[in-house]
């Protein structure tokens, strides 16, 4: 989005379903228990819903799913499928719908039982004609070879990756709603299983069930809900490709693009932002968003993130709920970085509350780093 | 090759003869990978194939780790042909940990998953 419709949408709502493990319950089911905790929080019902934004793992058409599981017709469908960045894409599109009047009130929804349901990655996307007789393990293939030629370009080290999973454990270890809590080192990740080199297995994102959802409304009706409103200043989407064999540099994302213009339309830059939540699937994801997003220079991430830099008392607080290596992965984790970065700004993190937290960064990753989507909250502060 | 009609054909069924072609286009004199109906450089539609070098050096590379009952674990990688375009595939002939970036390697037509496709093997000399 432009700067033109900076501020137009607020949201007013968040909730969550099923985080870990959602036995005997249906994607579906997390969905709507999802639908039913942010609509809690805005003070709203099911009735009051006239726009729904959704996509799941399975079926073609999960947007009408969705809608018919929860029992409305909404006069405002968005179920455009870019991967786990979708829920971030939908802050554009709900921010449209609104603005232009399409609806009054805004639901992003999703919700996954992939771990009860069956312990992996559940999707129903074929494996690509031309890579799949190779045999690559999906997802995780694409992204070790990213961190390999990351690694090879710029001296990056396991050592790094690895303190990106133990940052987002110290943030996890203080979020009672997150999965995975013990204490986490950097030679425990070391010293992992090898999944796929050079990823071990804590430089994967969780497995889990969960579910999550967002309301917004237009922004001159935002201050009458419960919550403090959270403003989007700015959401942008770009992308490069579908297939990692597709991708020109496996060293940059396109979140250079996404970022830059939403920043743009934010009016704001990288070191404005006090919070970022980034959908870290992998360990190497962490250190080139905030490559391409502009918190440190290119190749440089591995530094950046060294240390506990980027851990609870760091230089950045980023995935301050633990992120999807720590908190929570149900299949698409995209939803849950604007779910934190709203509830940082509002004051009611699950974990580690920030403290004065007016701008707030939530970015999106779909496919084998294939849709990056950027969105930058803000408080009334902002505005 | 009379039956081959489109561009996915085409490839396929040059592997299936044991020749690797590959798409070039006819406005801007560049390849691409995979095959497809349009030039996605320029966007021109005359496609033409051509006989690939073979030579190419890895531009990345993984180990998929697998149980040893299950075929124990094996390269995926990405070659980049002197023709300019990339590729997934495989190196064989030596320890899959032993593929290494930058790699001189030299494509031959094998099998997997019961298919023609792609291999390499590391260049001589
Ligand atoms: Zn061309």
């Amino acid at each position: 989005m432009t700067a033109q419709l900076r501020g137009k949408s607020a949201i007013v709502g968040t909730g969550h379903a099923g985080f870990g493990e959602a036995y005997g319950l249906t994607s579906y089911d997390v969905m709507a228990q999802s639908a039913l905790a942010a609509l809690g929080d805005a003070g709203l019902k099911m009735t009051d819903v006239d726009g729904l934004f959704c996509t799941m793992m399975e079926d073609s058409m999960p947007a009408l799913m969705a809608a018919e599981y929860l029992g409305i017709q909404p006069r405002f469908i968005d179920g455009t499928m870019s991967g786990g960045s979708s829920f971030v894409n939908y802050l554009t599109s709900a921010t449209m719908a609104l603005d232009a009047g399409l609806c009054d009130v805004a639901l992003i929804v999703y919700g996954s039982n992939q771990r009860t349901a069956s312990g992996k990655l559940v999707t129903a996307s074929r494996p690509p004609a031309y890579e799949a007789p190779y045999n690559p393990r999906y997802p995780i293939s694409a992204y070790a070879m990213a961190a390999a030629r990351h690694m090879h370009e710029y001296g990056t080290t396991r050592e790094q990756l690895a303190d990106v999973a133990v940052a987002a454990r110290a943030w996890a270890r203080h979020n009672p709603e997150a999965f995975e809590r013990g204490p986490l080192t950097r030679e425990d990740v070391l010293g992992a299983r090898m999944v796929g080199d050079p990823l071990t297995v804590r430089d994967c994102c969780l497995v889990t069930d969960g579910g999550g959802a967002i309301v917004m409304v237009r922004a001159d009706r935002a201050r009458d809900f419960p919550k403090a409103p959270v403003y989007v200043l700015g959401s942008a989407a770009a992308s490069s490709h579908r297939q990692i064999s597709q991708m020109k540099d496996f060293t940059v994302t396109a979140a250079r693009d996404s970022g830059a213009r939403s920043f743009a339309a934010a009016g704001v830059s990288p070191s404005d932002i006090q919070a970022v939540e980034l959908y870290d699937a992998f360990t190497i994801n962490t250190i080139l968003f905030l490559e391409d997003l502009g918190f440190c220079a290119k190749g440089e991430g591995g530094a950046f993130v060294e240390g506990g830099r980027i851990a609870p008392g760091g230089v950045l607080p980023v995935n301050t709920n633990g992120g999807g290596l720590s908190c929570v992965h149900p299949g698409m984790y995209g939803i849950f970085t604007v779910i934190e970065a709203a509830r940082q700004i509002r004051g009611d993190a699950p974990g580690i509350q920030l403290k004065d937290i007016d701008l707030a960064l939530a970015h999106g990753n779909g496919g084998v780093l294939s849709s990056q989507v950027t969105a930058i909250l803000g408080s009334q502060n902002t505005l | 090759m009379q039956d081959a009609k489109g561009p996915d054909q085409f490839f396929q069924h040059a592997l299936a003869n044991g020749e690797i072609s590959l798409p070039m286009c006819e406005d801007c004199g560049a390849y691409h990978f995979f095959p497809r109906v349009l030039c996605p450089h320029c966007y021109g539609a005359a496609i033409s194939w051509r006989q690939s070098s073979g030579k190419g050096r890895v531009y990345t590379t993984t180990v998929v780790r697998r149980k040893p009952e299950h075929g124990g674990d094996y390269n995926v990688c990405m070659v980049e042909l002197d023709e300019g375009v990339r590729m997934m595939s495989r190196v064989e002939g030596i320890a899959p940990g032993e593929v290494a970036i930058d790699m001189a390697v030299t494509a031959f037509v094998g099998e997997a998953e019961g298919v023609p496709v792609v291999l390499f093997k590391p260049s001589e000399g």
